[in-house]
């Protein structure tokens, strides 16, 4: 029986397109160590952050052109793995390389393929067109968070927790008691909630910056294995934004793509787009903060959350009505990994 | 004894069998280890439904080291675990999940009714053993269809006294559910299992005396309705499905047999994870789980797949499958590795 909690053949989000250049950055994707960089054309690279010849990380080498060189012995190797400097010898070892994972720029984020690189394919990045969308504006970060990431992804499936956890910005009680709806789809789930006819809290009260009470809308989109994209936002109550028009609100897409690390820990990267006020650079600072403060919170929970499982080892989650989007989720996830452990499979992966 | 046993699970061995009354039948099974069964825990067991393997969840009446006991009513009507569990014979093997506790009994309320129908009294044996054990203010109403069906009744007088009421209906006995939770203290505890009409009285005469939702506990594994289960059909349009559920089985199983997906967790009519929304309903509909109030139940909008059924007809229901669309987005082709 394996416990494997990721599949490996998936495109992760390994950082932001400003956290990679050139310098060497060192990330645990899926348990792959792996050091990252840009070569001189801007062209992101990502190697397995271990010398072939005795294991010290590239990572704590130089970047030479586009190629790293091991600093213990100085060893080089090019944006494709391969050796092409060896000391005190005119020859090269036909056998020295180092792997070379997957890696593409899309949208603002640096994606990986921590699996079989024969079967990564690019068009299989998930599309997220908005963080550099003319259209829209906002930024974000990422959070180091010491937590199996599908602690993440069950947070972000079923959002009642911000009535609890977020009650001072985005969460409040009418939230928690609104009915909602679990969809999902062979890789996908989807939570849809609204709120007619109520207070907004404090932080939604302020991007819509009207009075009166409104409609809330929050759709909660994931992909298997860790993609969600909100759709969320208000609009003055009656307007029509239940019926499909949102003109007369505020509507953002807040991205979470917990990155799994190792099997207990994760990076959390996320952002918050909005389609409104978008030439106002203070207004992506505001928010940008606001959601630092939020996703501190969350962390907090989820690691405590962590630290109390691995308390009680044996202890299985009775899931409530309200795990229902997670618990699609996490039914896609699962799928993924059954997938690629399968017998066609099995050596592929390796 | 057919089928695998499931991951976590362990085979128990049947190691002593009596019949508590003529309809309810006690088996005590011996595992290799058995973790501490607080009042209230209930095992799953493996059955075998004329090939199919299924489940059945019953409470602990009692624990003795590492052999536990059980007690299974013979329900003709029944989705055909008990038929299985009844021919068990002395030193078979059953495969047994650990036992769990769902039902579990808090300490500490200045008194306590417990509230017993048929065999719903298993799960009460060990509560009321504790609390008269630990000198606590306790009184046990149980009800049964008559004086002969009274299980563990010497028992439970033996350890309650006079604190132990018996209504036998076939003598015109009844519980006087308003009654008995008006002489209740303000913050006693009310503690039932029994079929889904008792249980429903009592919910509706709590709520009506405006006690606390919280002070009400009870369990249910959803094998009684107001009907008895019949065979029905499911029609799932959304995806072309047209699923029959026979009369020993459970719509929710039916369907995942089918392979339409429903997520669930207790089986037994208590989460609602596996509630389906009613797109229409040919025939009388008979819910059989707690998680709906009973306006819910009237409403008739969704049902529990797990426990709930048609009683003889059919039901369209709306599944919870949608596609993947929400990440169609129309974009250009990449290539690898293209620069930033």
């Amino acid at each position: 029986m394996t416990t494997q909690t990721f599949p490996m053949n998936a495109w992760y989000v390994a950082a932001w397109d400003a956290e990679v250049g050139r310098s060497l950055l060192p990330r645990t994707i899926c348990n792959r160590k792996m050091v990252l960089y840009r070569r001189q054309d801007g062209t992101p690279v990502a190697l397995e952050d271990a010398c072939w010849h005795r294991l010290v990380p590239l990572s704590i080498g130089t970047l030479q052109g586009d190629e790293v060189r091991c600093g213990y012995h100085g060893l080089v190797f090019g944006p494709n793995g391969r050796c092409t400097h060896m000391p005190s010898q005119e020859t090269i070892n036909p056998s020295a390389c180092v792997r070379a994972f997957p890696v593409a720029q899309r949208h603002r984020f640096v994606w990986v393929w921590p699996g079989d690189a024969a079967l990564a394919d690019p068009a299989l990045i998930p599309d997220l067109p908005w963080p550099d969308h003319p259209d829209w504006a906002g930024d974000g970060s990422m959070t180091e968070v010491k937590a199996d990431y599908r602690l993440v992804i069950d947070n972000l499936m079923d959002l009642t927790h911000e009535t609890f956890v977020h009650s001072s910005s985005i969460g409040n009680e009418a939230l928690a008691e609104a009915p909602f709806d679990a969809y999902h789809g062979e890789r996908t789930a989807r939570v849809e909630r609204w709120v007619l006819d109520e207070e907004a809290p404090p932080f939604w009260a302020g991007q819509l910056g009207k009075p009166g009470k409104t409609d809330r809308w929050q759709v909660i989109n994931f992909l298997a294995p860790s993609v969600i994209y909100l759709e969320v936002g208000v609009a003055p109550a009656g307007s029509g934004a239940p019926e499909g028009d949102r003109s007369q609100g505020v509507d953002m897409r807040v991205l979470h793509l917990p990155t799994p690390s190792t099997d207990k820990t994760c990076y959390y990267f996320w952002a918050h787009l909005r389609n409104y006020n978008i030439g106002d650079q203070a207004h992506t600072r505001r928010v940008l903060d606001a959601g630092g403060g939020i996703m501190l919170e969350d962390e907090t929970v989820i690691e405590a959350q962590q630290r109390a499982i691995d308390e009680h080892p044996d202890h299985v989650f009775y899931n409530l009505n309200i795990d229902a989007g997670s618990m699609w989720a996490r039914r896609a996830i699962d799928r993924m990994i059954a997938a690629e452990n399968g017998p066609v499979l099995a050596e592929a992966a390796e | 004894m057919s089928g695998e046993i499931p991951a976590g699970w362990q085979s128990g061995r049947v190691t002593s069998i009596r019949d508590v009354t003529p309809t309810i039948r006690e088996f005590g099974i011996v595992l290799d280890r058995a973790a501490a069964c607080p009042p209230g825990s209930h095992v799953k067991v493996q059955v075998d439904l004329g090939g199919r393997i299924d489940q059945r969840s019953y409470s602990v009446v009692g624990q003795e080291g590492s052999t536990l006991r059980i007690a299974v009513k013979r329900q003709p009507e029944s989705r055909g675990g008990s038929a299985y569990m009844w021919r068990l014979r002395s030193g078979d093997a059953l495969a047994v999940a650990p036992p769990r506790c769902d039902f579990p009994l808090m300490h500490g309320a200045p008194h306590y009714l417990l509230l017993a129908g048929g065999v719903g009294i298993t799960p009460m044996v060990a509560m009321a053993a504790q609390l008269a054990g630990r000198g606590t203010d306790v009184r046990m109403v149980y009800a049964a269809r008559s004086a002969g069906e009274f299980a563990y009744g010497e028992e439970l007088a033996g350890f309650l006294g006079d604190r132990l009421a018996l209504f036998a209906s076939d003598r015109g006995e009844q519980i006087d559910i308003a009654d008995e939770i008006r002489r209740m203290h303000p913050d006693g505890e009310l503690y039932m299992c029994g079929p889904l009409g008792l249980m429903e009285a009592v919910r509706g005469a709590w709520e009506e005396a405006g006690r606390p939702r919280s002070k009400l506990r009870y369990e249910t594994f959803g094998s009684s309705g107001s009907h008895a289960a019949k065979a029905f059909t499911v029609k799932v349009p959304r995806l072309g499905a047209e699923v029959l559920v026979r009369e020993n089985e459970s719509m929710l199983d039916a369907l995942e047999a089918a392979g339409v997906e429903v997520v669930f967790e207790c089986r037994r009519g208590e989460c609602g994870l596996c509630a389906v929304e009613i797109v229409e309903a040919e025939g009388e509909m008979d819910h059989r789980d707690v998680f709906f109030s009973p306006r819910q139940h009237r409403e008739n909008r969704q049902m529990c797949a797990c426990v709930s059924r048609v009683a003889g007809g059919s039901v369209t229901i709306e599944p919870a499958w949608r596609g993947d669309d929400a990440f169609a987005f129309a974009g250009p082709e990449l290539s690898m590795g293209e620069p930033a």
